[in-house]
């Protein structure tokens, strides 16, 4: 969820200062990196309980499966229809990367750029769809989408998903563009050049890291929102974040560990994009963006 | 290109929400002319430059290019060149690429933009540094690029924001060189923002100095640094002994003013009236210390203050009365000495004090101004 | 001014414009606003008025459906206290551990980024590790009975517990993050300034660090409960739906979903989202009695 900081960078080297208050205060350094050891065993204990439980070929009372194999992921290959899934998945989310960019973008230009009667009016209804949980929006949302006929297929689940998308691309790029000098602009308008010009040769060869950044981001968030896709979303249309939740929801009727099975292809999904994403952006800026300036 | 003849700003204001930064520039530029904007940071000189490029819409006035309304033009279609303060080079293209910029944007033809821009290259001596980014180029070299890439298209009037200010004492003189040189070869149009008079009267061949978004005074370099047209712009010209006094007599062209306990004579600037209110001005360098003979103007004071600067001592001295005075001087004086200092009528300006009490530097009686 | 011709008015009206600083350039602006308004704006607008068009009864007849049934109202009440002590303590937790980990140390990429990984993972898959992990015959009980903790499995799913520790674990990573960021805002010289002064550790974190740090506390503690208050599909998976963890979005979703009235799943929509407005306005209003300036540091 979402809202912005552009991390600050780290801070320079550990002085003697700090090197004294270490020494001084061991019980409870002990304390806090106790704590962070039982949450990351906690952690790895959850994830690893899926993992092993979707190659376990029998689990039930036992430290461990009593035996191992790969056939549920077959199993949940078929069962769920899981190339499908992926498909839809995907389709989605370069839908919603490429559009909220396109749409996005621009307008974070002129936020960044201009100042206007009624900017911070229009930087909060920016904000406000992320501020919002998404069940709060997305009911009437669906209901709307379903008025119209645009719920229930790949458009309405596309459209959803933009709401917090564009906002977040908004914030994001805000930073970027205003880190680069107006001047380069006026410079280029100087030398001859109209305003489309100046975006296309001027502004998006320098904004590349940025948007790079933020199409990123977006992405990785659209693969993991649960809420807005489970509203608007009919049979051939759920992704696989909603995919593997009914089949949660279902379970009993299917085994547990081609649950888990799924669980695992999802994780390793998110995990691949994850990779990828922290080589464009630092960990902070995945899941928060609080710029807290202006707005306030 | 679209040479003209004459360029004319025509009551050029900009407002922001209220606030005015530039009120009725009215400002005719003659083909060829090296014309500088003058003045202290707020004073609007860099706005009237915006709006010129059409970088800044206007909120009132027009501008004309001869008989051809250009204001309301986009800055790509007026066809000027400008070079920024902080450069402003395109940071992912290279040097050739940046100077053939506008020649691109022009669509001529590519053995055409390759001959100019080596042209360009050669006139700012950057042969070397052709294919190197502007990130790896020094401040000196990079300013040369800005403006080779803004003189490249010949332009028919080039606008330079403080192109100098972020260089090193010894560069900017350089520079400043070059660039008069560049106005003179390519027989240029420039106007020129500044806030270093120095630099303005050695490029210009005539000086607008803003204050507050209004003009001051328009002037050739010599009209600006011997005769001020007000205490503000003689302030801003490198007067800076401004003590605040009372006139006792007008005798033609030369006034009587008591200030402190000093009866000072000098030239009046503007009009004034016996018993009026007055600001005198004189520059440290007029302040003759132990001058044979000379007894008009004469004060005795005793020196605070001195910094070496060289060939010339800056002294600060003080009179019985309390009248602080800046001072240069060849001669080897220290603080505590007793000094006869005196000022040549001819160069001591007297001009009447403003009525409004809202300029923030009113001079004080005891010449403390500064 | 002469000669201005026929363009006149044209010249006049751009240089009103002018002057409030619009131009050309905003249309950069329409397509975001067309968008938002047409998708976020008139569908909750559409929502509101839904709410007072309830299928029977007057206006404001399924608002009051809601408060008169105690299993409905109760909802509200139920996802506060989930969401206030699990916002809560992912903040209050997060403080000394960032404030610990603000320096560079090795691994500190490392940690950072075993953080997003259950932030990333969402709380659906959450749900099913918890399920396992948690579970009767999950690992961690099998530790607790190892080790002669407890006599019998502890139940932490189905209930009240397996969804408060599924807030925390996607919870805590991300109210770190926030908060170490924040932290590192602030600029250290600050901190070594007060120790010349004579303000040992303690001293030094309760007057100058937590002070600058207050409102970016508070603002995370928002962004926070603002996940937690949303908790959906834990609730239903590693939760109690029926009873103690049936939350108000579950409420509201059962509405649209299941019995298909949307008046009144707007209505409840809309009263999800006033309580948790409500709430945010008091902590923001909290905030604002603290310094929020600059903290000298290069954030």
């Amino acid at each position: 969820m979402a809202t912005t900081t552009h991390a600050p960078p780290a801070r320079p080297p550990a002085t003697t200062t700090d090197r004294r208050r270490r020494i001084a205060a061991r019980p409870a350094a002990w304390v806090v990196w106790g704590v962070v050891i039982f949450f990351f065993l906690n952690l790895l204990g959850v994830v690893a309980s899926v993992l092993v439980s979707s190659f376990g070929r029998r689990w039930f009372d036992t430290w461990l499966p009593d035996g191992y194999t790969t056939s549920w992921y077959a199993r949940a290959w078929d069962e769920f229809a899981l190339l499908q899934v992926i498909v839809v998945t995907l389709e989605v989310s370069v839908l919603v990367v490429g559009l909220s960019l396109v749409i996005g973008v621009p307008a974070a230009y002129a936020l960044a750029r201009r100042s206007f009667p009624g900017k911070r009016l229009i930087f909060l209804v920016f904000l406000l769809p992320i501020l919002m949980p998404p069940i709060t929006y997305g009911i009437p949302l669906a209901t709307v989408l379903y008025k119209f006929g645009l719920a229930g297929h790949m458009s309405g689940v596309v459209l959803a998903n933009l709401v917090p998308s564009v906002p977040f691309v908004i914030l994001t790029m805000t930073p970027f563009i205003e880190q680069i000098d107006p001047r380069i602009e006026s410079a280029a308008r100087m030398c001859g050049a109209g305003l489309r010009t100046v975006f296309l040769r001027v502004l998006t060869p320098l904004l590349v890291p940025g948007i790079l950044a933020s199409a990123i981001l977006v992405l990785v968030r659209t693969v993991g929102m649960f809420e807005l896709t489970f509203l608007t979303a009919g049979p051939d249309s759920q992704t696989l974040v909603v995919a593997l939740y009914y089949s949660m929801s279902a379970s009993g009727i299917r085994a547990q560990q081609s649950v888990d099975a799924m669980a695992v292809i999802y994780t390793s999904m998110m995990l691949v994009l994850l990779v990828v994403a922290l080589r464009y952006v630092n960990p902070t800026q995945l899941v928060a963006q609080v710029k807290d300036e202006p707005e306030h | 290109m679209s040479a003209f003849s004459q360029l004319r700003l025509d009551g050029v204001s900009r407002r922001f929400g209220g606030q005015a930064a530039l009120t009725e520039l009215d400002l005719t530029i003659e083909a060829g002319e090296f014309i500088a904007l003058l003045g202290p940071s707020g004073c609007g000189k860099s706005t009237a430059l915006n709006c010129l490029a059409g970088l800044l819409p206007l909120t009132a006035g027009s501008i004309w290019q001869d008989e051809r309304r250009i204001d309301t033009l986009p800055p790509e279609r007026r066809g000027f060149g400008m070079v920024f303060q902080s450069y402003a080079l395109f940071p992912h293209l290279t040097v050739r690429a940046n100077i053939a910029f506008g020649l691109r944007m022009r669509r001529l033809p590519k053995e055409e933009t390759r001959r100019r821009t080596e042209e360009a290259v050669r006139l700012v001596r950057l042969e070397d540094h052709v294919d190197k980014l502007p990130g790896q180029l020094s401040g000196g070299q990079q300013q040369r690029v800005a403006i080779a890439r803004a003189v490249v298209f010949e332009p028919s009037l080039v606008l330079m924001d403080e192109p100098l200010s972020n260089l090193d004492a010894k560069l900017r003189l350089e520079m400043r060189t070059e660039i008069r040189r560049l106005h003179q070869s390519l027989g240029l149009t420039t106007v020129y923002v500044t806030h270093d008079q120095e630099e303005a009267l050695s490029l210009a061949d005539r000086l607008v100095v803003l204050r507050e978004g209004r003009v001051q005074q328009i002037g050739s370099p010599r009209e600006l640094h011997t005769r001020p047209a007000n205490w503000h712009v003689a302030d801003f010209m490198g007067y800076r002994n401004l003590w605040r006094g009372q006139v006792e007599q007008v005798d033609g062209a030369r006034a009587t003013v008591e200030s402190s306990g000093h009866r000072l004579l000098g030239e009046v600037v503007g009009s004034l009236q016996t018993r009026a209110d007055a600001v005198v001005a004189v520059r440290p360098e007029d302040i003759r210390v132990d001058g044979p003979g000379e007894t008009r103007n004469a004060m005795s004071a005793t020196v605070e203050v001195v910094e070496y600067q060289g060939r010339e001592l800056a002294a600060e001295a003080r009179t019985d009365t309390g009248l602080v005075l800046h001072l240069r001087t060849e001669q080897r004086i220290a603080a505590g000495d007793q000094v006869k200092l005196a000022v040549d009528p001819q160069r001591l300006l007297v001009y009447p004090a403003d009525a409004s009490a809202a300029t923030d530097r009113q001079p004080d009686a005891s010449g403390a101004a500064r | 001014m002469s000669g201005a011709g026929p363009g006149r008015p044209l010249a006049h009206w751009r240089h009103r414009l002018a002057e409030r600083g619009v131009d050309r350039q905003l249309w950069l602006l329409v397509p975001a606003l067309v968008f938002v308004i047409a998708l976020f704006l008139y569908p909750f607008f559409y929502g509101l008025t839904l709410s007072f068009q309830p299928t029977r009864g007057g206006p404001f007849s399924d608002y009051a459906r809601f408060f008169s049934d105690s299993y409905e109202r109760g909802t509200i009440w139920i996802t506060l206290r989930i969401a206030l002590p699990a916002a809560l303590l992912n903040v209050l937790a997060a403080v000394p551990i960032a404030y610990r980990m603000r320096g560079r140390f090795r691994g500190k990429r490392l940690v950072t980024t075993l953080l997003v990984v259950p932030i990333t993972l969402g709380t659906v898959l959450t749900a099913q590790g918890l399920l396992n992990f948690l579970g009767p015959t999950g690992w961690f009980n099998r530790i607790l009975l190892a080790s002669n903790l407890v006599d019998e499995p502890v139940r932490l799913t189905h209930n009240y517990w397996g969804v408060f520790f599924s807030l925390v674990i996607t919870g805590f990573p991300f109210a770190f993050l926030l908060v170490l960021s924040y932290l590192s805002g602030i600029d250290p010289t600050l901190e070594r300034a007060a120790a010349t002064l004579g303000a040992d550790w303690r001293r030094r974190f309760t007057r100058i660090t937590l002070p600058l740090l207050m409102p970016g506390l508070a603002t995370t503690f928002c962004l926070t409960f603002v996940l937690a208050f949303s908790v959906f599909p834990s609730a239903v998976l590693v939760g109690n739906p029926a009873g103690e963890t049936r939350v108000i979005s579950l409420a509201a979703y059962q509405a649209a979903y299941e019995q298909y009235d949307y008046p009144y799943a707007s209505a409840i929509a809309m009263i999800m989202g006033f309580v948790e407005l409500v709430i945010i306005a008091v902590v923001l209003a909290a905030r604002s009695r603290f310094y929020t300036g600059s903290t000298g540091g290069k954030g």
